[in-house]
C-alpha cells in the first residue's frame, strides 16, 4: 500500500516537472537531457535502493548500525561546509561527478534512526532530564549545522521531531508553549506589542482557569476586563488629544499594562503559594516570560535581524506589500495556482508555469504547475494523498510491538509532514519562502532518493515484524 | 474512538491539510484577483484601435475624414545601445528630448516593466517610412499605425470640435472606457457623438514568456477580437455654405447662423473668430496658442454668448401685443424722435408718423414698441405689472429664449430673459415700473439671446408660428437621433398673428430705398427675403449690428440669424452677410449687381474696433 502511495506522489511529480519545463526543453518525458527524463532515472535508482531495502538487506542492521551511521552523516554535515559546494549561497552540496548531493537530506534518516535506536532502549523515560537532553542533542546537532549552512528550511523540518517526543511521552504543554511562542512572535509583529500582550493575558489566565476549575468565573470576570482593555489605547489616545496633548510623548498603555501586572503578580503568586496550587505559579511564570518574549521579539526584529530577513517576514505577514522584489515568488507562485480555478487549465496546458512566472518550478515551486494545471481538485487530491500517506504510517507504526519500529514510523510521518507543511504553506503564502522540496515530487536526485531509502527502511522494518508476528 | 495521542496528533495532521485546502479553495476559486493577475502576466493584448467615424454634410461631401499617422513606441527594457545620433536625424527630434524622455523611464521604470510607452505621437508617415527602414538598428523601438483627423473643407472648425488624446480626469469621468492612449472627441461634434464615433477597440492576444518574449498567438487568435470602426454621421451642414459663411465673417467678431426651417436643421454654424480646420488635427501642440487668443476662439458664440438682441425682438414683443389683444394690426402710434415719459425720452430715427404694425417693423420705430410694451404691462389683463412682467417671460420663453433649445449641439447656453423676481430683486419689491423697464421692448437692457435664439427666431416667423429643435446630426442609416427633433414647438402666440409681422419684414427688405425701411441692402432680386435689423448698444464700444432673416417668403428655405460686434446698424454689416449667405445658398452664385458688397463685406475688417 505504501509503495503504492510512493508510486503515485512520484508519477504526479514526474509528469509535472515535465509540464513546467516542457515549453523551454521541448523533448520527450523520457529524454535523459530533460530534467523530467532525469528525475526518471533517478526514480529507477530510487527503487534499485528500495528494492535492495526490501529484500537485500536485514531489517536488523539499522537498529544496530545506527548510532555508527549517524555518526558519519554528521562527519559529512560538517565537511559540507568546508568542502562543498556553493550553491544559490548556501554550502551544503556535494559534487560527486555528475551527481551532487545533500547530506542535510540523508541526516534525517540517520538522525530518524539514532533517535529511534535511543527512545526504543529499556527504561528510557523523556521525562528524565538526562534521557531529554541526550534526545534533545541528537536532534539539535545536526539542525545547528544544518542551520550553519544557510539552509534554515531544512533545518525547520527538524522541529518536527517534537511530535515524535510528544508521542513518546513528553509533555504536551511543550507543544502549546512552542506554539504560543510562535503565536506571540507573529502576533508583535503583525498587529503590536499591545494586542501580543492581551492575548497572552487571556491565555494564561485561561489555562489557569481551565486547571484550577474556574471557567466560568474566568468568562464573567477576566474575559469583559480583557475586552475593555483592548479598547484602552484607543480611549486614552482621545481622551489626551481632547486634553490637547500629544499622545506621543504619553506613556504608552502597554507600560501602564505591565506596570499594573508587575504590581499584582506578586500576591496573586503568594496567595496560590499558600493555596498550594503549583499551576497558578507556573502560568504566572508564562506570563512573564511571554511579556520578555513579547519585547524581545521586537527589539530582535528591529534590531538585530538584518534588512532581508526582516522583509522576508514583513512580506510574509503582509505588513509590506513587495510583488517585484522579495514577495515575487509567493506573488508568482499565487497567481499560477489561482489561475488554476476548480478544475485547471489542463496537462501541460498553463500559461504561468509553462512560460516560467514562476521560479524553481520544477523544484520547490512544483506545487505551483499542480494548482495551476489541475486546479483545486488536483491540488487538494495531492495533500490528501500525503494525508493518507502519513495516516497510514503512522497507523502501521501503531501496530508495531517493537517500539524501535513505531518512533522510527513517526519520524518519517513528521519528516514528511513538515516538508508538505513548509513547501504548500510556501506556495500559497502561508509560511515565508524557505526552499525545501515537496517529498517524491519535486524534481532533484538526493531528495526522492532520501525520502525513498527514509521511507523503504519503515515498509522493511513493518513488513519484518508482520513475518515475526505470523 | 479514544483520544489518546496518536489520535491528537492526527487531528492535528487533519487540521493543517484542512487549513491548506481552505487557502487553496480561497485562492484558486474564491478570489479573482490571481485569475486577473494571470492573464496580465502571460497575456499580451495588442490593441487595434479602431477607425474613427466619418462626418459627411448634407449634401455626402465629408467634412472629417481619417489619415494614417505614426506613434513610435519604446520598451524601455529591450532597448540595448543604438546610435542616438541617428535615431534624432531620422525622426527629427533633438538629443535633449530624447535623454529627458529616458531619464523619465529610468524613474519609473518599475511601473513600466515591460510595457511599451509612447514615444512620439503622430510622425508623418515620410517620417515612419524613414525609421521603419532603419529600425533593425533600435532595438526596442517599434511604430503604431493611428487614425488622425483630416479635414477636406475648411468649414466649421469650432463646430466639428476635436480629438485628443485623454487625460486623467477624462478616464475618471468616463469609468471603464477609456485608457490612457485613447482619443475621444473633446468639443463639438466631435464629443456630443463620441459615442457613435469611436467605434470600438479590438484586440489580438499573444501569449509572452517571464523575459516578455512573445511566444504564440493565443488560442491562434480564436479569442482576438477585431475592431469595429466608428459610425459615420451625416450633419445638417451645408460644407460649401458653411465656407462661405466662415469668409463673410473673416476679420469680424460674431456669429452666423442658418437654418433650414421646415426641418430645424443647422445649414451653418459661425462663430467668428473660430478654430482653423488645419489646427484641430493636432489640436494638442496648439492648444496653447489658442488658448492666449485674445478673441477666445474657443469661445463658440454662435450657442454661448448672451448678447442683446436690440430691435430684432421687437417682433417678439409685437406678436405678444398681438396675442394680448392689446395691438391690434392696424394701432397706430407716434413718434416724435422717440418716446417721451416724464422727464425722459427713449430715442429715436427719424420717419414719418404714426404708423401701423407693418410699417413700425419695416422702419424699426422704437416708440412704437413702447406704447406696445407698456400696453402689455399695463393692460391689467394678467393682474399688476409685476404678474404681467412673469406672463410676458412665458411667452418669450415659448420662443425659446432664456433657456437652452435643447439642440444636440454640446455647452449651448440659456441666455437670460428677466422677470418680476429679477427686478424685485434689484429695485426693491413695488419698486419699478414699466417705464422702468422699457428698454425690454426693442431688445435691450437685461436681456441676453444667443445667436442660436434669433437663429430660431427667425425659422419661427418663417414657419408662421412654430419650429423644430435646432440641431446638426442628421438621420442616417447608422445614427438616429432623438425624435424630439422632428416635433414642432408651438409658442404661446397664435400661428395667424404670424403674416402681418412676416409682411412688416418683407417691407423692411423690399421696399426699396428711400421708403424709410431699414433693410433695402437685403434686397435681392427674386428671391423675396423677409428681414428685420437690430442695433444693440455695446458699452464697449460701436454699436453690435444684428439682423435675422429668411426666404423665401413663401416656403422659406433658409432662415438666417448674423450678429456682428462693433458693426454698427444693422444694415451696416449684419444684413449683407446674412442676405449674401442666403443669396448663395438660394441662387448659388452672387449676382453681378451684388459682387460689390460681396466684396466689401469679404474685405470688411472690424477687428481694430474689437477691444479683446
Amino acid at each position: 500500500m505504501l509503495v503504492l502511495c510512493w508510486f503515485i506522489l512520484f508519477m504526479i511529480g514526474w509528469m509535472n516537472i515535465y509540464a513546467s519545463i516542457h515549453s523551454s526543453e521541448p523533448s520527450s518525458i523520457f529524454s535523459p537531457e530533460g530534467r523530467s527524463g532525469k528525475q526518471f532515472i533517478w526514480m529507477l535508482v530510487s527503487l534499485v535502493f528500495g528494492i535492495v531495502i526490501l529484500f537485500v538487506l536485514n531489517p536488523h542492521i539499522y537498529e544496530s548500525l545506527s548510532l555508527p551511521i549517524y555518526i558519519a552523516v554528521a562527519c559529512l554535515l560538517v565537511a559540507v561546509i568546508f568542502l562543498g559546494t556553493e550553491v544559490k549561497g548556501s554550502r551544503s552540496w556535494f559534487e560527486l561527478g555528475p551527481v551532487r548531493f545533500q547530506p542535510a537530506e540523508v541526516s534525517k534518516i540517520s538522525t530518524s534512526l539514532l533517535l529511534a535506536t535511543v527512545m526504543s532502549q529499556f527504561g528510557f523515560k523523556i521525562s528524565r532530564p538526562k534521557d531529554f537532553l541526550s534526545v534533545a542533542a541528537i536532534i539539535l546537532f545536526p539542525m545547528l549545522v544544518i542551520v550553519g549552512q544557510s539552509e534554515t528550511g531544512s533545518a525547520l523540518v527538524y522541529v518536527g521531531f517534537a511530535f515524535v517526543l510528544y508521542r513518546e511521552g513528553m509533555s504536551g504543554w511543550v507543544l502549546f508553549l512552542g506554539f504560543m511562542a510562535i503565536l506571540l512572535f507573529v502576533l508583535t509583529l503583525a498587529a503590536s506589542p499591545y494586542t501580543a500582550l492581551m492575548v497572552l493575558a487571556g491565555v494564561t489566565s485561561f489555562c489557569d482557569a481551565v486547571y484550577t476549575g474556574k471557567i466560568k468565573g474566568w468568562f464573567v470576570k477576566y474575559l469583559p476586563a480583557l475586552v475593555f482593555l483592548g479598547f484602552v489605547p484607543v480611549i486614552l489616545e482621545n481622551v489626551w488629544e481632547a486634553a490637547g496633548w500629544n499622545p506621543e510623548n504619553m506613556v504608552k498603555p502597554a507600560y501602564i499594562f505591565i506596570g499594573v501586572v508587575l504590581l499584582t503578580l506578586p500576591f496573586i503568586v503568594f496567595r496560590a503559594y499558600r493555596t498550594r496550587s503549583g499551576f497558578t505559579v507556573l502560568a504566572a511564570a508564562s506570563l512573564l516570560a511571554g511579556v520578555m518574549l513579547v519585547y524581545s521579539t521586537d527589539f530582535l526584529f528591529n534590531n538585530v535581524l538584518q534588512d532581508h530577513q526582516r522583509k522576508r517576514i514583513e512580506v510574509l505577514l503582509g505588513l509590506k506589500d513587495d510583488p517585484s522584489g522579495v514577495g515575487y515568488n509567493v506573488n508568482q507562485s499565487m497567481i499560477a495556482i489561482g489561475s488554476g480555478g476548480l478544475f485547471g487549465k489542463g496537462y501541460l496546458q498553463g500559461t504561468q508555469t509553462t512560460y516560467g512566472f514562476v521560479p524553481e518550478q520544477s523544484t520547490d515551486f512544483i506545487f505551483c504547475t499542480i494548482g495551476e494545471e489541475w486546479g483545486f481538485v488536483g491540488s487538494a487530491a495531492v495533500i490528501l494523498m500525503f494525508v493518507f500517506l502519513i495516516w497510514r504510517i503512522i497507523t502501521k507504526a501503531e501496530r508495531c510491538k517493537e517500539a524501535f519500529t513505531r518512533i522510527y514510523g513517526y519520524c518519517v510521518a513528521s519528516c514528511i509532514f513538515m516538508h508538505l507543511f513548509i513547501n504548500i504553506g510556501m506556495t500559497i503564502g502561508l509560511m515565508p519562502v524557505i526552499g525545501i522540496p515537496l517529498p517524491f515530487i519535486s524534481y532533484g536526485g538526493s531528495s526522492l532518493l532520501a525520502f525513498t531509502i527514509m521511507l523503504f527502511i519503515f515498509i522493511a522494518l513493518e513488513s519484518n515484524e508482520k513475518k515475526f508476528a505470523s | 474512538m479514544i483520544l489518546d495521542r496518536r489520535n491528537k496528533l492526527l487531528i492535528g495532521l487533519g487540521i493543517v491539510a484542512a487549513i491548506l485546502i481552505a487557502r487553496l479553495f480561497v485562492i484558486q476559486i474564491i478570489d479573482n484577483k490571481y485569475k486577473i493577475d494571470a492573464s496580465n502576466n502571460s497575456m499580451v493584448y495588442n490593441t487595434i484601435y479602431p477607425t474613427r467615424g466619418i462626418m459627411h454634410d448634407r449634401n455626402g461631401n465629408i467634412l472629417v475624414g481619417n489619415k494614417v499617422a505614426y506613434d513610435i513606441l519604446v520598451t524601455p527594457r529591450e532597448v540595448e545601445a543604438f546610435d542616438t545620433t541617428a535615431f534624432c536625424r531620422i525622426l527629427g527630434v533633438d538629443r535633449d528630448f530624447l535623454e529627458t524622455k529616458f531619464a523619465e523611464y529610468r524613474k519609473y521604470r518599475r511601473k513600466i516593466g515591460y510595457q511599451s510607452v509612447i514615444l512620439l505621437k503622430q510622425v508623418p508617415t515620410e517620417t515612419y517610412m524613414r525609421f521603419a527602414e532603419t529600425a533593425y538598428m533600435f532595438p526596442g523601438f517599434r511604430g503604431q499605425a493611428r487614425n488622425i483627423r483630416e479635414y477636406p473643407f475648411n468649414a466649421g472648425g469650432n463646430l466639428l470640435g476635436y480629438v485628443s488624446e485623454v487625460d486623467q480626469s477624462y478616464i475618471n469621468r468616463h469609468p471603464g472606457e477609456y485608457k490612457s492612449g485613447d482619443y475621444a472627441g473633446m468639443t463639438g461634434i466631435e464629443a456630443a457623438r463620441e459615442a457613435d464615433l469611436r467605434g470600438e477597440k479590438g484586440y489580438s492576444i499573444y501569449l509572452r514568456d517571464s523575459r516578455n518574449k512573445i511566444m504564440t498567438r493565443y488560442n491562434d487568435g480564436e479569442m482576438d477580437k477585431e475592431a469595429v470602426p466608428g459610425k459615420d454621421i451625416t450633419t445638417t451642414i451645408d460644407a460649401n455654405l458653411q465656407h462661405y459663411g466662415q469668409e463673410l465673417m473673416k476679420n469680424k467678431v460674431g456669429s452666423l447662423v442658418a437654418i433650414e426651417p421646415s426641418t430645424g436643421e443647422i445649414l451653418t454654424l459661425v462663430s467668428s473668430p473660430g478654430i482653423d480646420v488645419d489646427i484641430l488635427a493636432d489640436f494638442g501642440a496648439h492648444y496653447n496658442e489658442v488658448l492666449s487668443n485674445p478673441y477666445k476662439p474657443m469661445f463658440n458664440r454662435a450657442v454661448q454668448a448672451p448678447y442683446p438682441p436690440g430691435s430684432v425682438f421687437k417682433l417678439v414683443n409685437g406678436l405678444i401685443g398681438l396675442q394680448e389683444g392689446v395691438l391690434t394690426p392696424a394701432s397706430r402710434y407716434p413718434c416724435s424722435m422717440g418716446y417721451h415719459f416724464g422727464k425722459n425720452k427713449l430715442g429715436c430715427h427719424a420717419h414719418r408718423s404714426p404708423l401701423d404694425l407693418e410699417e413700425s417693423i419695416m422702419m424699426s420705430c422704437n416708440a412704437y414698441y413702447c406704447y406696445v410694451f407698456r400696453n402689455i404691462l399695463e393692460s391689467g389683463r394678467n393682474g399688476n405689472i409685476a404678474e404681467s412682467m412673469d406672463k410676458w417671460n412665458e411667452y418669450v420663453k415659448s420662443f425659446g429664449f432664456g433657456r437652452k433649445l435643447g439642440s444636440d449641439f454640446p455647452a449651448e447656453l440659456p441666455g437670460f430673459i428677466p422677470d418680476s423676481k429679477y427686478y424685485d430683486k434689484r429695485y426693491r419689491k413695488g419698486g419699478w415700473k414699466a417705464t422702468t423697464v422699457i428698454s425690454l421692448s426693442i431688445g435691450q437692457g437685461e436681456i441676453g439671446c444667443t445667436p442660436l435664439h434669433l437663429a430660431n427666431l427667425c425659422a419661427t416667423i418663417a414657419n408662421r408660428g412654430y419650429y423644430y429643435i435646432p440641431h446638426i446630426v442628421k438621420d442616417s442609416k447608422l445614427v438616429s437621433i432623438d425624435p424630439k427633433y422632428k416635433e414642432k414647438v408651438y409658442t404661446m402666440v397664435d400661428t395667424s398673428y404670424f403674416p402681418v409681422v412676416v409682411e412688416g419684414m418683407y417691407r423692411a427688405v423690399n421696399s426699396g430705398y428711400g421708403s424709410g425701411a431699414t433693410a433695402s441692402v437685403a434686397e435681392v432680386k427674386g428671391l423675396d427675403i423677409c428681414g428685420k435689423t437690430g442695433t444693440a448698444q455695446n458699452p464697449r464700444g460701436d454699436d453690435n449690428s444684428v439682423f435675422i432673416c429668411f426666404a423665401p417668403k413663401d416656403n422659406p428655405k433658409i432662415a438666417v440669424a448674423a450678429y456682428i460686434e462693433h458693426g454698427s446698424f444693422g444694415a451696416r454689416w449684419a444684413a449683407p452677410i446674412a442676405s449674401l449667405l442666403i443669396e448663395k445658398y438660394l441662387n448659388g452664385e452672387i449676382c453681378p449687381e451684388r459682387k460689390p458688397l460681396e466684396k466689401r463685406v469679404l474685405e470688411g475688417d472690424l477687428m481694430d474696433k474689437v477691444k479683446p
